[in-house]
């Protein structure tokens, strides 16, 4: 429902970031185009601001490690789950193919990553989704790490934090992928039941089964400007319904309005907010 | 072209009084042919019986979708007693695409909850089609905290194309409406069955499934996205619908298969309209049966028998 959102994506690396392979899409030219406001973008002013554009605000996407790398403290992030891999369990035509591409592209073994970091030296459970890998998608992989990122932080009395991107379930894994939104409520109903705290961070785009599931059962959502949030997608929608959308329709602005965010927050603030919302929910510093 | 209306049956009719026009003019004739009446009669019943026992996916889909098909509304009639509907989300509406009350089974009171189609064009609009709002999954949220209040087993039907994906429904929080009940059922303190009567369509279907017992009947399906929906986005063409159907694994047998399904009641040959009584009889024998089991568990062992099976859904390689 999301291809043409997550085409449009225009990936550029973090040099000496380190982790993940060099992303495939970027451009030739030294220079961006910011999609928002068409303007002409050096790459290291782009990369200087947390990959924002400079004149309009416009967030590029992040892939996983350089949301690690703007969230945590430097080299805090200790990844765990990372063994977990999906297979063709329906023998779905093309899933193996489109599995060995995603994970040959991002270099990622499946959609999520899963780890314990510290944010201002406040230790918590991170959990990543990556739109790069097959949209974002949640089949029984992510619907397992989810729970098992939910799991770690109700075993170690840890907050947890978890940024989603994603177009929704996996369909070619069916049933088992619908189910995985049970499965991780579940999970968080007992988590919250711990009385522990859960922060979600909703970015470009997240909708369907992960936006119907565990992006919007935290004590705290809060989301990316500009980030597209629903249940349906804006083309389904269109496609029911014959009224003209208003013009920021499911963009988080309109969220935020509508009562279903916390509060918006620019990627530059982001991990400062984290940390107050950490301190906050009385956090105690590592070390 | 795909196949948009499960036409079997009319053909059947047809062959059917074709057969009764014959027999009737053959009494006119010297010649006796009761025998192979009979015996042509019941090679017609025998073929139709096996198409039956071996329909494809898409043509179970068509039939989960049948505008003859009983809707949740007749189960709650036939199956309980002293049925009242109870409205209203107590924040924003009354969702008519879902159905609430108490009703009485076996001398037990239950909260009972469905998805609600209509029987013709105008009670669908009505009922729009059993796509409900997020005011109908409030609905569902208000209504299985008053089951638990008041120690009520909890009975769910579930009929319908998905949520709405409409304007209204994105203002008013879809997605969360949806989570949270997704996040609250699995916490009930009481018996929880769900019954998947017709077509289970996405998140709007699974916000009611979510159970101690998940229960199909034979002909019903139960799916990640549309047959329709699926093959448009994967494969980019919508015509393809009957082919993704199979590959999707919807039906009842499918998931039972993948440990999804707890158990299958058999449809009659025909389908579901074709006697009714005899479906919702046997419906109501699993109900009785599932209910006692449910009902001799205490409060502990009947949340972390219904958590483990929750929990353990999904498969992967480690």
């Amino acid at each position: 429902m999301l291809k043409s959102t997550f085409g449009k994506q225009k990936l550029i690396p973090i040099p000496g970031s380190g982790r993940g392979p060099v992303d495939k899409t970027l451009p030739d030219e030294p220079g961006l185009k910011c999609p928002s406001c068409s303007r002409r973008l050096k790459e290291k002013e782009v990369k200087e601001q947390h990959k924002l554009c400079p004149h309009c605000g416009y967030h590029f996407p992040l892939n996983v490690w350089e949301r690690v790398e703007i969230m945590t403290d430097p080299d805090s992030f200790r990844e765990f789950g990372a063994g977990l891999r999906s297979f063709n369990i329906l023998d779905f035509p093309g899933y193996d193919e489109k599995l060995a591409q995603a994970i040959d592209e991002t270099g990622l073994s499946e959609a999520f990553i899963t780890g314990e970091a510290t944010i201002g030296g406040y230790p918590c459970v991170l959990g990543i989704l990556d739109a790069r890998f097959m949209m974002g998608s949640m089949g029984s992989v992510v619907g397992e790490k989810v729970s098992r990122a939910v799991e770690r932080a109700m075993e170690f009395n840890l907050p947890l934090i978890i940024c989603t991107a994603s177009g929704g379930a996996r369909m070619q894994e069916g049933m088992l992928s619908l189910l995985q939104m049970a499965k991780t409520a579940a999970v968080l109903g007992r988590f919250h039941q711990a009385g522990l705290l859960y922060i979600s961070i909703i970015t470009n785009p997240t909708t369907g089964g992960v936006s119907a599931s565990f992006a919007s059962l935290a004590d705290i959502i809060l989301a990316e400007p500009g980030a597209l949030i629903g249940f349906a997608g804006p083309r389904v929608i269109k496609q029911t319904i014959s009224e003209t959308l208003p013009a920021d329709f499911q963009k988080a602005e309109f969220m935020l309005g509508h009562g279903m965010l916390d509060g918006i927050v620019e990627r530059g603030q982001l991990k400062k907010t984290l940390e107050l919302l950490l301190r906050l929910h009385g956090g105690v510093k590592h070390g | 072209m795909v196949k948009r209306h499960f036409d079997y049956e009319e053909k059947y009719k047809n062959l059917r009084e074709k057969f009764q026009e014959l027999k009737k003019l053959s009494q006119s004739m010297d010649f006796d042919l009761t025998q192979e009446f009979q015996q042509l009669e019941e090679k017609m019943e025998d073929i139709r019986g096996t198409k039956y026992h071996n329909l494809s996916p898409w043509e179970k889909v068509l039939l989960s979708r049948h505008p003859k098909r009983p809707v949740v509304k007749d189960y709650i009639e036939y199956l309980f007693e002293d049925w009242i509907e109870l409205h209203g989300d107590r924040c924003y509406g009354d969702d008519r695409a879902i159905i609430g009350g108490i009703a009485v089974f076996e001398g037990i009171p239950l909260t009972v909850l469905g998805h609600q189609k209509g029987k013709d064009t105008n009670e669908n609009l009505r009922n729009n089609f059993g796509m409900p709002h997020p005011e109908g999954f409030r609905k569902v949220e208000r209504l299985i905290g008053q089951a638990e209040k008041f120690k009520r087993p909890v009975i769910t039907f579930i009929d319908t194309p998905g949520a709405y994906p409409g304007l209204g429904a994105e203002e008013r929080g879809q997605a969360w409406a949806i989570a949270r009940v997704l996040m609250l059922f699995p916490q009930l303190q009481v018996p929880t069955i769900a019954i998947v009567t017709g077509e289970g369509g996405s998140g709007g279907a699974l916000a009611l499934s979510v159970a101690d017992r998940l229960l199909m009947l034979s002909n019903s399906v139960f799916s990640v996205a549309s047959a329709e929906a699926c093959s448009s986005i994967i494969w980019k063409d919508a015509g393809r619908a009957e082919e993704m159907a199979s590959y999707l694994r919807v039906t009842a047998q499918d998931l039972k298969e993948l440990g999804i399904v707890d158990e299958i009641i058999p449809e009659p040959v025909g389908g579901a309209h074709q006697d009714f009584t005899a479906l919702a009889d046997s419906l109501k024998k699993s109900l009785e049966l599932n209910l006692k089991e449910l009902q001799a568990l205490n409060r502990e062992q009947l949340l972390k028998q219904r958590y483990r099976k929750i929990r353990g859904i999904g498969r992967f390689l480690e």
